[in-house]
């Protein structure tokens, strides 16, 4: 946290306190996060206000939050066998190329899909970033700001092409990095590391041809979490609060 | 009345002025990738932010001194490819000559011309070599050959760089010449290909994109990492915000990258000390520290069959590329793998913001704005 920082967390605060869901302030960095049907209008706001005056959309990027905090490697406790030897595939789509057997657990998170806005204003020299949750994990849809920021073309349609995010209100929501015809969404974390086909020149055939990969992915380093890095506990006490949360809304 | 019909054309990927890409209906589809860019600071940058770590000063330095060696390479690159694609054929030549001599550098210190993993989280892999490696007469290249290449390789590599800065602004005083006043350099660069500031921001532009067209944005000044604070170098502008305004960016910051390699040079005589943090977690032992200490031994095996862990958060880390603002973004849930890593390449939101700009102007000027966006396809697709 920096002066810069906190100052800017506050006028966040100040000016779109009931808006906004929560704004972390860490290493220097603001992010705000907030529901998808607030997203335009606040966009719009920090562009347009000269208190804000983000001028410059930098990035706009989807994470995946599915296996957030869940490793796959048991190194606190062992059993008769010795430690783990961390090659189970823990965390979905690691070492399977088939799609359809796949059931990606439950994520710690609340929410499985985030779009994540890195802002730029030149006139007060500083950065925010926004963090949008999309609310339905089976089909997530947040709204396009391709009206606010005309440099969110590509970025959106890169997004939707890795991780299947809709972004509503764009114009051309066409795949733009993978190949034609390709299926699935590969940097989601249930698309597997391997892919599901591979191309090959068929001699028969004279033509090339795509096939089910042939290769068995395997884990060389497994992904491990050191306590004292991060506190398992407390994702999943959070996703619990939201979860209460929420039910609570619903209920009143 | 002339009839006006519309064709669909594909451009590329074969054409070498299309640089590997292929622009059919409007839709890029980036294929292949032609040049280096100097990935390693901002991730490393990130990785520090996260961690809460910085490195030695005198590391910085290096670090700062080899951003600018990389930002002449570059724009050496992109003078050379521009020029060649309409129709200066020499420049090419020239270019590729003084990219010789910093493709050593890269050499000398990390044993590869190109990907160099020179910069790792906590400072640098090794301090700069006491002597520049020399060239050696062969079958084909005889004594006098090589004793003319090794003219400036008989000292230190700082002995050697400061040679380079000494003879480097004449370089670029002889592609000016062959240029800056060049009818037909002119006829195809100037009023192409032009940005209002407005529109440049809009589009997500960064570095000399958006520099050429007026707006003084260089987070070297604006946001300084490193040491850049401490450095004196002055940022060129650009009035019209066409091609040949961000040619007379480009040019000028050689210039300015070649005063700052030239203080590092000075400051980092001066000033010896450790190149990396003395971090056991962090940074892999010695190999004779290895061999003789256990806690080394199992620290080296620690990290090279698990890696360190990260804290969870998440950080945005951004540096001046060459070519505008290459940033990472990146999300740790606490384990030994980044959960999410994001790489923002300027070139991608100059690449699309293409369509705009070639609006309006004749098929040869998409060339002229191809190269003039300074865009290397590995940055696209990555």
């Amino acid at each position: 946290m920096t002066d810069s920082s906190r100052q800017l967390a506050e006028q966040l605060q100040q000016r779109f306190g009931e808006s906004l869901q929560a704004i972390v302030d860490s290493v220097g960095e603001v992010t705000v996060e907030m529901v998808p049907d607030s997203l335009l209008e606040v966009a719009t706001a920090l562009r347009d206000e000269p208190d804000f005056s983000f001028e410059i959309l930098i990035d706009v990027c989807g994470v995946d939050y599915a296996n957030y905090g869940r490793d796959e490697w048991v190194t606190e406790e062992s059993t008769t066998s010795g430690f783990s030897r961390g090659v189970e595939a823990a965390t979905a789509g690691r070492l399977t190329a088939v799609t359809e057997d796949l059931v990606v657990e439950k994520p710690r998170q609340s929410k499985r899909f985030a779009a994540v806005y890195q802002l730029l204003s030149i006139s007060n020299n500083r950065r925010l970033r926004l963090k949008v949750f999309a609310p339905d994990d089976d089909l997530p849809v947040v709204p396009s700001v391709i009206a606010v920021w005309n440099s969110a073309d590509w970025y959106e349609r890169e997004a939707f092409d890795l991780y299947g995010i809709l972004f509503d209100g764009h114009p051309d929501l066409r795949r733009l990095l993978t190949d034609y015809g390709f299926v699935g969404h590969p940097f989601r974390k249930d698309f597997p590391l391997s892919g599901n086909v591979e191309v090959i020149y068929d001699a028969e055939k004279k033509r090339v041809v795509y096939q089910p990969v042939s290769i068995e992915p395997r884990v060389l380093v497994p992904k491990v979490i050191r306590s004292g890095t991060v506190d398992a506990v407390d994702l999943t006490q959070l996703a619990e609060e939201t979860e209460a949360a929420e039910t609570g809304e619903e209920a009143q | 009345m002339p009839e006006i019909r519309n064709f669909t054309l594909n451009f590329g990927p074969q054409h070498p002025a299309a640089h590997g890409v292929q622009v059919d209906e409007g839709v890029d589809r980036p294929l292949l990738t032609d040049a280096q860019s100097f990935r390693g600071l901002h991730q490393t940058l990130a990785i520090e932010k996260l961690l809460g770590v910085e490195a030695p000063i005198r590391a910085q330095y290096i670090r700062v001194m080899f951003d600018e060696i990389t930002r002449i390479l570059n724009h050496l690159l992109w003078l050379g490819a521009h020029g060649l694609d309409i129709g200066a054929m020499t420049v090419f030549l020239y270019a590729f000559r003084e990219r010789e001599d910093l493709m050593d550098l890269y050499e000398a210190v990390s044993g590869t011309r190109m990907h160099a993993t020179y910069y790792r989280p906590g400072g640098v892999y090794r301090d700069l070599p006491d002597r520049m490696p020399q060239y050696e007469a062969s079958r084909w290249h005889s004594q006098k050959e090589v004793d003319g290449k090794n003219e400036h390789r008989q000292g230190s590599m700082l002995d050697f760089i400061e040679a380079f800065t000494d003879r480097f602004p004449g370089c670029v005083d002889e592609y000016e010449t062959l240029l800056t006043d060049n009818r037909i350099w002119k006829q195809r660069t100037v009023g192409i290909g032009v940005v209002t500031p407005e529109r440049a921001m809009q589009l997500g532009f960064s570095g000399p994109m958006l520099r050429g067209s007026g707006i003084e944005w260089d987070l070297r000044k604006k946001q300084p990492y490193e040491v850049y604070d401490r450095l004196q170098f002055d940022i060129p502008v650009g009035v019209t915000g066409d091609c040949y305004d961000r040619y007379l960016v480009r040019i000028e910051e050689m210039r300015q990258s070649n005063r700052i390699i030239r203080q590092c040079v000075d400051w980092l005589r001066n000033n010896p000390g450790a190149v990396m943090l003395d971090d056991a977690k962090l940074v892999p032992p010695r190999r004779e520290e290895m061999k003789a200490d256990m806690e080394a031994l199992i620290h080296h095996f620690k990290l090279f069959t698990e890696g360190y862990t990260v804290p969870a958060g998440e950080a945005y880390a951004a540096v001046e590329h060459p070519k505008g603002e290459f940033g990472v973004y990146l999300v740790s849930d606490g384990a030994n793998k980044p959960y999410r890593l994001k790489v923002r390449a300027p070139g991608y939101a100059h690449l699309s913001a293409m369509d705009e700009m070639v609006r309006g102007h004749m098929l040869a000027d998409v060339v002229a704005i191809i190269g003039t966006q300074d865009i290397v396809f590995g940055e696209i697709d990555r």
